[in-house]
């Protein structure tokens, strides 16, 4: 039996700088940011004011004023893009067997817009310590288990076969593709809407991030406050959005003459089992989910041609990302383009990995390798080509896109043509 | 031909019993952990039963630098982890380090301590929020910290699907051996018993608000009134069959079978079993024992009983849910119930339903009260999380 392959023929992504994969892929084209300062409540108070925000405006995607009550924002989200991938992806569901379609929504941080504000409610602001029940919002279980996420997207697009929220920090959005690309490989489902969201620009993540100097203080200059691999860089900009794809084996949607954007070719995670947010400066243990993934593949280094780099603009990531390039790749990593799409739409924690996935398959589909916005100033220890500001065309039949979350986990994703990538 | 891939070791937490011998023993004495709420003042709460784990110290089981970064779900968990390794006769550190991986599921991860940041947030300001609110709180915080003590590095994650999580990050376990990896830690604890996870708990609609701890939590029966939500959960060591017999390793049995589904147009729980007993390769008539959802809400139950009399005919196997003892558990349960079949299968012995009178109308051979002796080679471990996810596992002994 040969093995199934997996691929994408269906992409919507609602990320900073506009809804739609559209205009997501011209901002990255042009090498514009959507960095700014945050306008969602006043942010005074905190050490960084900065992040890309999504202009979002539920009704005119179609949600209902119910579905609007009993989503979070993260939640609409995953809902308008599975929504649009479906359409994008010109399948019609209902003709297919719903136990053979499945859901997977990755989230590091669920409804964190709604906790907090159900948190004030409850708690007058923080006054009670036994928190009022009657001043719950009856919704509130949604927000409480994300697994609210995945009921609704599986609902929206009618499938009943397996469903689930797969979270794994900053990665989920590469772990929730290749958890789903593995359910239809196995042979559990033929059809898997899948992607991942989040919407944590609220206080408390605001908060937390102070408290550890994970985003950057360049309040006055907000568009160019993302500046992965650049010497000035001082961490990264919150960010937000979604991006959901339709994933289907790769025969039946030949037979339904589908479009592909790409194949998944090959995915792997593995964790530093060092700390919940350090990193070790070897990269080894990221290198060794690209070597894995690679392998997946039946890739070498040299037949990639575009690295999707995690670079968050941290000190420490960047320099650990590069380090883990040098030590899978080997000297391509020197010969080949990397970037950070986080200058531009920043860093949507668990939603980044999937927008990235789109990223590279659009980098695919139109040859062309979108840049690093805000480098100017090179850092001796990032010593890579991340293609500084503008927009390369080239032809590009295979993207390794990489992650890197807290709680040490590091995934990486091989995504290719499938003509041209190893049968 | 797919290698078979096998539990080796049990870490348990339950509200009747902490460790797999007093969680058994309590289990087979019918001896419930539900009682009034304890960890807070629960008086002015319409829910005011838990299952509340009571004797659990992390002090002296976990190093003092992971006190302040770790909600109480974390602690138990890494505690429940060496438990389970402990069990298994595997120590980590002799093992390559990416041979190894973590796979759990969480509810709402580690709520407390939210809580606690979200009230120093608003009551002081967000320079009093901890360095740790970035990670102690979120759906994979467990996964992380038990990859970081045990220097595991291989293939980990977290999925989320409600209680049906504890089954579902087996299965993804199970993948992950199948595909290469020689152990991962998997399953589920979870701990939401403070006012605020209380609070999220009751606006699920489903808690019991029953006065009386042998009255609140009756699955299957006319009374049924909700659940009652406890804390806890059960790791397993899983390793493939080949890696367990090399090293010689004690078998508790094999994880034969499983499927996911969810409801649409009708339930699914019943396509769920049918799957899943096809992915095991055996029929109804192999089954000797199921354990029940147990949701205890009449339309839950109806829809359970009915999949099961669907599949197993009237009376047609014997259906246990001795989580009326801890309470449910959410993501922690299905894990539980997965730990305490393979308990049964060792002891040929199917641990009782406690306080429920059965309501004939369900046509389930329930078993109540006593725990009765049977010969037990196969189980069916089912687990539905809220929203319509359904999860079907089939054990082997």
């Amino acid at each position: 039996m040969t093995a199934r392959r997996v691929v994408i023929t269906g992409v919507e992504v609602i990320a900073p700088g506009g809804v739609g994969a559209r205009k997501f892929w011209e901002l990255l084209t042009e090498g514009r940011t959507a960095t700014r300062g945050i306008t969602f409540f006043d942010p005074s108070p905190f050490r960084s004011r900065v992040a890309a925000e999504v202009d979002f405006d539920p009704y005119v995607h179609g949600l209902t004023p119910q579905e609007v009550r009993r989503m979070d924002r993260a939640a609409q989200f995953a809902v308008v893009a599975a929504r649009g991938a479906v359409a994008d992806s010109g399948l019609a569901l209902d003709a297919l067997d719903p136990y053979r379609i499945g859901v997977t929504v990755g989230t590091a941080v669920g409804s964190t817009m709604s906790l907090d504000e159900d948190y004030r409610m409850v708690s007058d602001d923080g006054r009670l310590d036994l928190v009022d029940h009657t001043r719950a919002d009856p919704h509130f279980y949604n927000y409480f288990v994300p697994s609210s996420f995945a009921a609704e997207v599986a609902r929206t697009v009618g499938a009943q076969g397996p469903s689930s929220v797969v979270s794994a920090g900053c990665t989920s959005g590469l772990d929730s593709v290749g958890y789903a690309a593995e359910l239809i490989r196995e042979g559990t489902a033929d059809v898997v809407v899948a992607g991942a969201t989040d919407a944590p620009i609220s206080p408390i993540t605001l908060a937390c991030f102070d408290a550890i100097k994970a985003t950057t203080p360049r309040n006055d200059e907000p568009e160019r406050a993302s500046r992965p691999f650049d010497g000035t860089r001082n961490g990264f900009v919150l960010g937000e959005g979604a991006a959901v794809f339709v994933l289907e084996e790769l025969e039946s949607a030949r037979r339904r003459g589908a479009r592909v954007y790409a194949e998944i070719a090959g995915y792997a995670t593995r964790s530093n089992a060092y700390h919940m947010t350090g990193l070790r400066a070897d990269g080894a243990e990221m290198a060794e989910a690209i070597t894995v993934a690679l392998d997946e593949a039946r890739m070498h280094p040299t037949d990639i041609d575009y690295i999707n780099a995690h670079g968050s603009g941290t000190k420490q990531n960047d320099r650990h990302e590069t380090a883990a390039f040098k030590r899978s790749l080997g000297d391509h990593a020197y010969r080949t383009p990397v970037s950070s799409i986080k200058s531009m739409v920043g860093h949507s924690l668990g939603a980044i990995g999937s927008i990235e996935i789109a990223a590279s398959i659009l980098a695919i589909q139109n040859n062309v390798v979108p840049p690093t916005a805000n480098l100017h100033t090179p850092d001796p220890e990032c010593d890579l080509d991340y293609v500084p500001l503008t927009a390369r065309d080239q032809l590009i039949d295979a993207v390794l896109t990489v992650g890197s979350g807290f709680g040490g986990f590091q995934s990486a994703m091989v995504l290719a043509q499938p003509e041209r990538s190893a049968a | 031909m797919t290698a078979s891939v096998v539990v080796t070791g049990l870490g348990v937490a339950a509200p009747n019993g902490l460790g797999e011998q007093d969680f058994w023993n309590a289990t087979l004495a019918g001896k419930s952990g539900i009682g009034p709420l304890t960890h807070f003042d629960a008086s002015g709460y319409p829910a005011r039963l838990a299952g509340e784990i009571s004797d659990f110290t992390a002090e002296g089981q976990l190093p003092s630098r992971l006190m302040p970064q770790t909600d109480r779900v974390t602690r138990l968990s890494l505690v429940v982890a060496d438990w389970a390794l402990a069990d298994a006769g595997v120590r980590p550190a002799e093992l390559p380090e990416f041979s190894m991986g973590v796979s759990t599921a969480s509810s709402a991860g580690g709520f407390a301590f939210s809580q606690q940041e979200l009230k120093n947030l608003w009551s002081k300001g967000s320079q009093y929020v901890s360095a740790y609110q970035s990670f102690a709180w979120f759906y994979a915080v467990n996964t992380g910290q038990i990859s970081i003590r045990n220097g595991m590095k291989g293939p980990s994650g977290v999925v989320v699907t409600d209680q049906a999580g504890g089954l579902d990050a087996v299965a993804q376990a199970r993948r992950q051996i199948r595909k290469g990896t020689s152990l991962v830690v998997a399953g589920a604890v979870d701990a939401l018993l403070c006012s605020w996870g209380w609070v999220g708990l009751h606006t699920s609609g489903r808690l019991s608000t029953a006065e009386e701890p042998t009255r609140a939590y009756l699955p299957f029966d006319d009374r049924a009134v909700g659940h009652v939500a406890g804390e806890g959960g059960a790791l397993l060591i899983m390793e493939s069959g080949d890696s367990a017999r090399a090293r010689g390793a004690e078998v508790y049995g094999e994880i034969a079978g499983y499927a996911a589904t969810f409801d649409g147009r009708e339930p699914g729980l019943r396509k769920a079993v049918e799957l899943a007993l096809a992915d095991a390769g055996v029929t109804a008539a192999d089954v000797d024992v199921v354990f029940a959802d147990a949701a205890a809400e009449p339309e839950l139950d109806r829809v359970e009983a009915e999949a099961i009399v669907e599949v197993f005919g009237p009376h047609g196997v014997p259906v246990t849910a001795p989580k009326t003892m801890t309470g449910r558990l959410y993501a922690g349960g299905a894990a539980l119930d997965l730990a305490t079949a393979f308990l049964a299968l060792r002891e040929d012995t199917i641990p009782p339903t406690v306080h429920t009178e059965p309501a004939e109308r369900y046509g389930l051979d329930l078993v109540v009260s006593q725990p009765r002796a049977a010969r037990l080679r196969t189980a069916l471990v089912l687990a539905r999380g809220h929203g319509g996810f359904n999860s079907a596992m089939v054990v082997r002994s």
